[in-house]
């Protein structure tokens, strides 16, 4: 048990700075825009999708109707969709637990959750699972908590420190690299992003960037299976 | 924008956002035999998207000048190199990190 709560505050210490400081942002503009403490919060409990969350500030102050708001987190969250097919095998037998589980999936929960960790027995990675989950929530509603509360007052120059996610992003995609047999899948994965990245732009290249790597990676399975 | 449509805004968006987590789940979880397809793409998908994110967090830099893009280059080569050479994720956000707070704020 406390090796199990030891090991997922040292995964998520890294996601821990990254959030305090993004929540953190998210807080600071949310008030700086008028909106209340309150709002912030229900936000980063009940939304709680980090580039959403920005993206809803300008949906709010725009005063966009319901529909715009549902189309552009369907635009902005697509990518959740391919979280939830690859934790579909590691979330079975989960019971109680699963339902949280899959509300918490973000970006960097899914990025410590999608492979294994060593030092965490079978027995014990229910639990693993849900306090990386509930830890990485609990820093992205302290880190918008704190910059609604003291954002207005206190002047912290954070820029370059949400580099944190970027940082960690690299390394699982470097340990996933050094310990996979086959590469394919992570070279499929960033050729195709840069690719669509280049033609779509940076607001517009998520969905067909996952489309085309959904659409070669099955491709290539099947092409392995007829060998 | 009253307040109301700003609370019923936040509710849509939260309903979506969880709908999109839960989709995977509600369609092909529950069913003893999950399609092979499915799980195939669950075994390789998680390198691929790896990448993605990469990606994703790099997607606004730009190579129009050296400050949009050196700052960023030179931490993720930080934060490789120190991975390959010690694999221990923690030192290598650290040092990239701070390797992209002092070139941001101090360098460039």
């Amino acid at each position: 048990m406390r090796n199990t709560v030891k090991q997922a505050l040292i995964s998520t210490l890294p996601v821990l700075t990254g959030y305090l400081v993004l929540g953190f942002g998210f807080g600071i503009i949310l008030k700086a825009n008028g909106f209340s403490i309150a709002l912030a919060a229900a936000m980063s409990i009940f939304i709680y999708a980090g580039s959403m969350q920005y993206a809803a500030i300008g949906l709010l102050t725009g005063g966009a109707s319901l529909i715009t708001a549902a189309l552009t987190t369907l635009m902005v969250n697509a990518r959740h969709i391919f979280y939830g097919i690859s934790m579909i095998e590691r979330y079975k037998g989960m019971g109680i637990k699963k339902p949280y589980l899959i509300f918490a999936l973000t970006d960097e929960t899914y990025s410590l959750v999608c492979h294994d960790n060593e030092d965490i027995s079978e027995a014990d990675r229910g639990r693993y699972y849900l306090l990386v989950s509930l830890f990485n929530q609990i820093y992205w509603v302290l880190g918008s908590l704190l910059g609604a509360v003291v954002g207005t007052v206190v002047k912290f120059n954070s820029e370059g420190v949400d580099f944190a996610l970027t940082a960690l992003f690299i390394t699982i995609f470097l340990e996933q690299w050094l310990t996979a047999k086959r590469h394919s899948p992570a070279i499929i994965g960033v050729i195709v992003s840069v690719i669509c990245l280049l033609i779509f732009g940076a607001d517009k290249f998520l969905i067909p960037t996952m489309l085309i790597i959904a659409l070669l990676l099955s491709l290539e399975k099947e092409a392995q299976e007829n060998e | 924008m009253n307040n109301l449509h700003i609370w019923l805004t936040v509710a849509v968006i939260a309903l979506v956002t969880a709908a999109l987590r839960f989709l995977p789940f509600v369609i092909w979880g529950d069913k003893r035999k999950t399609p092979k397809l499915i799980t195939k793409l669950g075994g390789t998908l998680p390198y691929a998207i790896m990448g993605m994110l990469v990606i994703y967090c790099l997607k606004e830099t730009s190579f129009a000048s050296l400050d949009g893009f050196l700052p960023a280059l030179i931490s993720c080569i930080v934060v490789a190199v120190s991975y390959i050479l010690k694999r221990n994720t923690l030192i290598s956000i650290i040092l990239g990190t701070l390797c992209n707070i002092i070139l941001v704020q101090f360098v460039f």
